[in-house]
Parts: structure tokens; sequence; C-alpha cells
């Protein structure tokens, strides 16, 4: 599903890595490990096409993500390490407006249910910048209760929260192995994935 | 593509609701600063009379770009930039939501505020006319093309005075026609030609500036 061939990643004068390659199948997971500025984020915003790499490509469904544009896009959920909540709205509106932009269907319900799952119930209406560092983390995370696109990236997922929203996290990305989505992630907690096949790729 | 146009534009409506200050403080800027012609130049009326189109025109470009630096600025701080061009539509599309968000809340209230202050410079009802239809037509091509300044100033360091450097000579001829119209008017000329043209600049940017807007933003994020 997901092929990466030959990629080369130049960041002002130096050159990151070169000639790395990969291969994801549905249901498979794989961890971008590395030490810092070792280009782990580099190469999550490569699959995601927002940073061009100097050389090589990425396939995603055998087409190539740069001429496929839209249609690539609309299987992708990215999730960076910024997490993308504007702290003037609350978390429900937070979570109903960014499925609009992203052209998604998200009833009030679904959103107040997803919200209840990160543990968020009775905080709904509160505007986000009242909320903790983790709590902001788990509003943005909210956004994957929901979501059914098949590809997910995400940058370090597991910041910022308690033991307990690991481990809910963890069962969130099985799930979504489960049903055949496909999961690229950069992380330094090794969290155990039950489910799926995991794949490791080492940055160095 | 209504569709997303219109999601940007409720979004950014409800963010600039929650945070009235900004709003309020650039049209505050453009009451004072044109009410403070009159209070220097003293009480001539024929001179007055001459100045007000420019002073009310310079003011309101200034004013313009105050809540220029910010439109792109708050959303590539906290991530939502890079969720909005991951989107599966083109991301011009976005840009032309936040360029029209961007006029509803900084070009609107001038045009309806400037009619009260043209009566400092004792504009005739006609030339008042003119002057709102004129700051009407004209503001959202400041949008336009603020919004490629904006975008090609993401995230340098003093980028607010590049801004303006780049943007304010691309304002000209929307100063020349805006001021134009209301002169036009006060000679018994008549403006209409003047208005037509904003209408195309208008027009023309609303066009154009968003898919520029859009590649600048791209580099950006790279």
């Amino acid at each position: 599903m997901l092929e990466a061939d030959n990629l080369e990643c130049v960041r002002g004068e130096r050159r990151l890595f070169a000639g790395l390659g990969f291969q994801l199948e549905a249901g498979e997971l794989l961890y971008l490990q590395g030490r810092n500025g070792a280009g782990k984020t580099s190469l999550l915003r490569m699959i995601i096409g927002l940073l061009p790499p100097e050389a090589g490509e990425i396939r995603w469904k055998g087409k190539s993500i740069r001429s496929s544009g839209d249609e690539f896009r609309a299987d992708l959920c990215y999730l960076g390490h910024l997490n993308a909540i504007k702290e003037e709205l609350t978390p429900l509106e937070n979570l109903l407006a960014s499925a609009h932009l992203a052209d998604e269907a998200l009833s009030e319900d679904d959103a107040l249910d997803a919200l209840e799952q990160v543990g968020l119930a009775g905080r709904e209406d509160l505007a986000c910048k009242y909320l903790s560092q983790g709590q902001k983390r788990r509003v943005a995370l909210a956004r994957l209760v929901k979501e059914r696109r098949p590809l997910w990236v995400l940058d370090e997922p597991f910041v910022a929260l308690d033991v307990a929203a690991v481990n809910w996290l963890a069962g969130i990305i099985s799930t979504h192995l489960q049903r055949g989505g496909l999961t690229v992630m950069t992380t330094h907690q090794l969290v155990a994935i039950p489910a799926g096949t995991v794949r490791e790729l080492k940055l160095s | 593509m209504l569709k997303i146009i219109l999601a940007v534009v409720a979004r950014d409506l409800k963010l600039a609701m929650r945070r009235q200050a900004d709003i309020v403080s650039a049209l505050f800027f453009f009451v004072i600063v044109v009410s403070l012609f009159p209070l220097g130049i003293g009480p001539e009326p024929d001179l007055l009379r001459k100045l007000a189109p420019g002073v009310l025109w310079v003011a309101a470009l200034l004013a313009t770009m105050l809540s220029l630096p910010r439109m792109f600025a708050d959303d590539h701080r906290d991530g939502t930039l890079e969720q909005l061009a991951l989107a599966p539509h083109p991301l011009g599309l976005v840009v032309t939501g936040k360029v029209i968000a961007h006029w509803l809340v900084s070009g609107l209230p001038l045009a309806l505020i400037a009619p009260v202050l043209g009566i400092q410079f004792d504009l005739s009802s006609d030339a008042l006319v003119v002057l709102t239809g004129a700051i009407l037509l004209g503001t959202p091509a400041l949008s336009g093309i603020g919004a490629i300044g904006a975008a090609l100033t993401l995230g340098l360091r003093g980028g607010g005075v590049l801004l303006s450097l780049l943007v304010l000579p691309l304002y000209i001829p929307v100063l020349i026609f805006g001021a134009g119209a209301v002169d036009a008017t006060v000679s018994g000329l008549g403006g209409e030609g003047h208005l037509s043209l904003l209408a195309a600049m208008t027009f023309a940017s609303l066009g154009f500036a968003p898919w520029a807007s859009a590649a600048a933003l791209k580099i950006a994020l790279e």
C-alpha cells in the first residue's frame, strides 16, 4: 500500500539520510526510531507530502503521492507534534471544525462520544486555553476515535499523556490496524501495540 | 468547493468573535488617525474637503496592514495550517475563505464607519456615498493582495516590517482609484469609472491572490 524508494533528505547543508526505502501493507505499523535530529519528523513530512524529497519517490496504492494529490490526502490522517487545536474554541468546536475543514462528516453526538472516550466528559464547553497540556493533547487525539481513513501518520503521539491515556491510544491504534489500516509513527517510548505487524526502521 | 470556503469563513469568524480586541483595535486606529487630521489642520473646510479622500484611504490601508501579519501566523503556530494543507481539497480554496473572513472583520467595519468620519471633513452626502462604496469595493483587494504578503513573510523574524514593504507598494493602485473616486465626485465629474476599476481590481485579486498565497504557504510549510 505505502512504498518508499530510495529517499534522500537534505536539510540546510546536511544530508540526513539517503537511499532509504520501506514497504508497508494493510494492518502494519511502522515505528520510526532514531536519536534527536536523525530526520524522523522530516521523513514523516515527506510521507504526508509536505516536504518534497531530494531524491526518490513515495507511492500510495501504486501511485506517486505527488501526482495523486487530493486523492492521497483523502486517505491520510496526520497528527503532528503541534496539537492543531484553537485555544479560543471549546474541545467540541475544535473537533467539529477540524472535521469540517478536512471534509469529513462528523455529527455532534459522535464528537461528544469521542471526547468522552478521551476522558474529557464535562469539559466540552470549556475553551481549550483553560485545559492542561495533557488535556489539549487528548483533544487532538480525540480525532482518531472516529477516524476511518486508512493511513495514520503520528508524530510522537504519546508525549504529554498519562499511563491510562497511553494504553487507551495503543488500543485505538490496534483497532485501526485490525480494521486493515496502516500506521507510521515516531516515538521514544516503546509502547506495545497488541495487534498488527510491527516493523521498525532505525534512522542513524 | 463552496462548502469548504464557507467552513473556513465560519471558523475564522467564530475565532474573531472570541478575540474581539483585534477587530476593535484596528477600527479604533482607523478612527483616531482620521480624526487627528481635522484637529491638526484646523477648521478650514475647503482644505479638509480636498484632503479627505486621501487621508481616509491611507488610514484604511494602514488599518488593514495591522491585522495582516496574523492572517496565517496563528494557524501556523498551532499547527492548524498543516492540517488545512493536508485536507483533500486545493489549498487555494482554504485561502479564499481566509481572505473573505479577513475582509469581513477588517474591511467591512472600515466601510461602515467611514461615512461618519467623512462628516468631520465636511464631505457632501454624494461624496460620502461614493466614499463608502469605494471602501466597500476596494478593501477586498487589500485583503487579497495582503494575503500574498502574509504568506510570503510567514515564519520570518521581523516579518511585520517586511510585510509592509512588500504589500504597501502593491496597494498604490487601490489607493489612487479609491481616493480618485471621491475626488471625482467632489469635483462633479462622477466616480463611476474609478469604482469600476476598483471592482475589477477586487475581482482580479480575489481570483488570483489565493492561489499565489497557497503556493507561498506550501513553501513556508516545507
